[in-house]
């Protein structure tokens, strides 16, 4: 009788070890399939176009022309606007968050940064279409147009439709989508920062500013470098927000911030589920691809630069 | 020149040097609120547009009446089908999702916590947490919906159960991770064996962490539109199975807001505000959560 418990814990053990080890191989799997279909689908795309692929810029279902110039050039510039305008207010954010609150303010604030990231894509979206759009260009892209229509280089720019539908809007909208992400990441790591640092350079007669640009950048440059890179990695894969306002039109004859434009992104969201099986659908798939191993790398490099602020961390404690 | 002027000299410049640095502080110190004013701006501002136009689309018709054709007077119909398909699709996701996250979860804390197939399952772990959705959904497209030969409900839940997974592998972990040695070693001297000690103790001493994974995982959900594009697309009918395209809030949203009718429009913002309100009050709840037992 107490042999056969016994036996059967240790083959109900074996079960959920096993169990357990294969949910855990199974996410591996997962990570394999995921490229594997990509490349499959992708498949007579890359054989018709190679690496070329890339840098063509033409896009006709109607004659199966494509190529993917337009939408990564779509992809990077929102998503670098976006950097841009994000990077610096989320250093304010972690400054005012970590140096400056009131301590009964921080946990609401924190809080309500944090809700920011929750809400869905798709609410920044139609916000973008509906109400933030017309702001943009009535009070924005006017007077920018009639300020610097006439100056040669910055009037390109500015030129096309001031309707608040294309590359500027969509990187504002990516930008207010990924201040929480970076926001609460850099507050995250200048809390890391011994306060025997902060005090030192407090005690030697620093000021606020000083001391978060000398002292406590520089110790938790990685993390915040990790928490960009997180950041950008959001942008460039965000579907919805950027499918909205960016206007959807495969363009690249100016360089113009008002033109409406595409992404990756919203080139699969509008074509994919009509496009006809073969040339078309693997271009689209090879989109995907590309995409893909675009955030790969840059979560991989968010991960390692975070795993390296962990470590240095262990190191000088 | 006299030390007597030279010292004046010094000390002024000195007095200058520091008012430039408090002038700086002050600027940097003005910008970081403004900075922080912003934020807030754009969340009340956001929040704001949803809620008042959102209650003036609501109705009650709403709720028991399925998407209406384009053009409809204002008032007709309502999104029932879609509100069902969503939840459909969420539960089947949670209920798939949940519990291979939480194995694998378990297997990261409990089994191999420094292992090196652990250490290669959290690294794709946190790729896959920020992988774009809709890579997600052309994934399960060529995996579900070309062999099937059809768009359908069965593979939106997918989708959207690739989507819990590691979401809930990381909070498993980390919860199982704060769970005291002392506790599993007193059961073990107990003689219980492994499985026991860890669905009896461990597991549930993280439930209250585990539960907050989870409801994260469905706020997620909830408002992803990306992966169920080409997986569920849509539908206009009241449907309660998963087989064949599925109507679904997210998708619905897009296209009634993207469509020039007024009446569409109205609903698609009544749906945004449904949506958000369902997201940031699981989020508002699993807050809650995690705050009364840590």
């Amino acid at each position: 009788m107490r042999l056969k418990l016994n036996i059967s814990n240790a083959l109900a053990d074996r079960l959920f070890s096993l169990t357990a080890r294969g949910a855990a191989l199974l996410t591996l799997a997962l990570l394999l399939g995921i490229i594997a279909s990509l490349i499959m689908g992708a498949w007579p795309a890359i054989r018709e176009y190679g690496a070329g692929f890339l840098t063509r810029n033409a896009w006709d279902p109607v004659r199966e022309d494509f190529g993917g110039l337009m939408m990564i050039y779509g992809t990077l510039v929102t998503s670098f606007i976006a950097l841009l305008i994000a990077v610096p207010v989320s250093f304010g954010i972690a400054l005012f968050l970590t140096e400056l609150s009131p301590v009964w303010l921080k946990r609401p604030l924190g809080t309500a940064i944090e809700l920011l990231a929750a809400v869905p894509s798709i609410v920044y979206g139609m916000w973008g279409l509906m109400v933030f759009g017309p702001v943009l260009a009535r009070y924005v892209q006017q007077p920018m147009q009639s300020l610097l229509g006439d100056i040669p280089f910055l009037g390109a720019l500015v030129s096309g439709p001031p309707v608040g539908i294309g590359i500027l809007s969509a990187s504002i909208i990516l930008s207010i989508m990924i201040i929480p992400f970076i926001a609460s990441v850099m507050r995250d790591v200048f809390e890391v920062t011994p306060p025997l640092l902060k005090e030192s350079a407090y005690g030697l007669g620093a000021t606020t500013w000083e001391v978060v640009w000398r002292v406590v950048l520089p110790y938790t440059k990685t993390g915040v470098l990790g928490g960009i890179m997180l950041g950008l990695g959001r942008a460039l894969g965000e579907t919805m927000a950027v499918t909205f306002v960016i206007g959807n039109m495969n363009q690249l004859n100016s360089l113009s911030l008002f033109e409406p434009a595409n992404s990756i992104t919203s080139a699969l969201a509008n074509e994919f589920a009509e496009a006809a099986p073969g040339l078309h659908q693997a271009s689209l798939i090879y989109l995907g691809l590309v995409l893909f191993l675009i955030t790969f790398t840059v979560l991989i490099c968010s991960k390692l630069l975070l795993l390296r602020l962990k470590k240095n961390e262990g190191a000088r404690v | 020149m006299s030390p007597d002027t030279s010292m004046n000299h010094e000390t002024s410049s000195k007095a200058a040097r520091f008012a430039r640095r408090k002038r700086f502080n002050q600027i940097a110190i003005a910008l970081s609120m403004i900075a922080m004013f912003a934020g807030m701006f754009w969340l009340a501002w956001i929040l704001w547009e949803t809620v008042s136009v959102g209650i003036s689309g609501l109705s009650v018709a709403m709720f028991t009446e399925n998407t209406p054709p384009a053009g409809d007077a204002i008032g007709e119909g309502g999104l029932a089908n879609a509100m069902m398909g969503s939840f459909l699709m969420v539960a089947l996701a949670t209920f798939v999702g949940a519990p291979i996250g939480i194995l694998t979860g378990i297997y990261l804390a409990e089994y191999d916590p420094s292992g090196k197939l652990s250490f290669t399952v959290r690294f794709i772990n946190d790729l896959l947490l920020s992988a774009p959705s809709i890579i997600i959904g052309l994934f399960v497209y060529a995996v579900i919906v070309v062999q099937f030969k059809e768009f359908s409900g069965w593979a939106g839940a997918a989708a959207l159960a690739l989507i819990v997974i590691p979401i809930v592998i990381r909070t498993t972990e980390n919860m199982l991770a704060l769970i005291p040695a002392g506790l599993r070693e007193a059961a073990y001297a107990l003689g219980s064996p492994k499985w026991k000690v860890i669905t009896r103790i461990t597991l549930v001493a993280a439930r209250a962490g585990v539960l907050t994974g989870i409801l994260l995982a469905v706020a997620r959900i909830s408002g992803e539109t990306a992966p169920l594009l080409f997986t569920a697309l849509n539908n206009q009918f009241w449907k309660a199975s998963l087989s064949g395209p599925l109507a679904n809030l997210p998708v619905t949203i897009l296209q009634f807001a993207m469509s020039p009718y007024e009446n569409w429009q109205k609903l698609a913002w009544g749906g945004v505000f449904l949506i958000t309100l369902a997201v940031l009050g699981l989020n508002i709840l699993a807050r809650m959560l995690s705050r009364e037992k840590l």
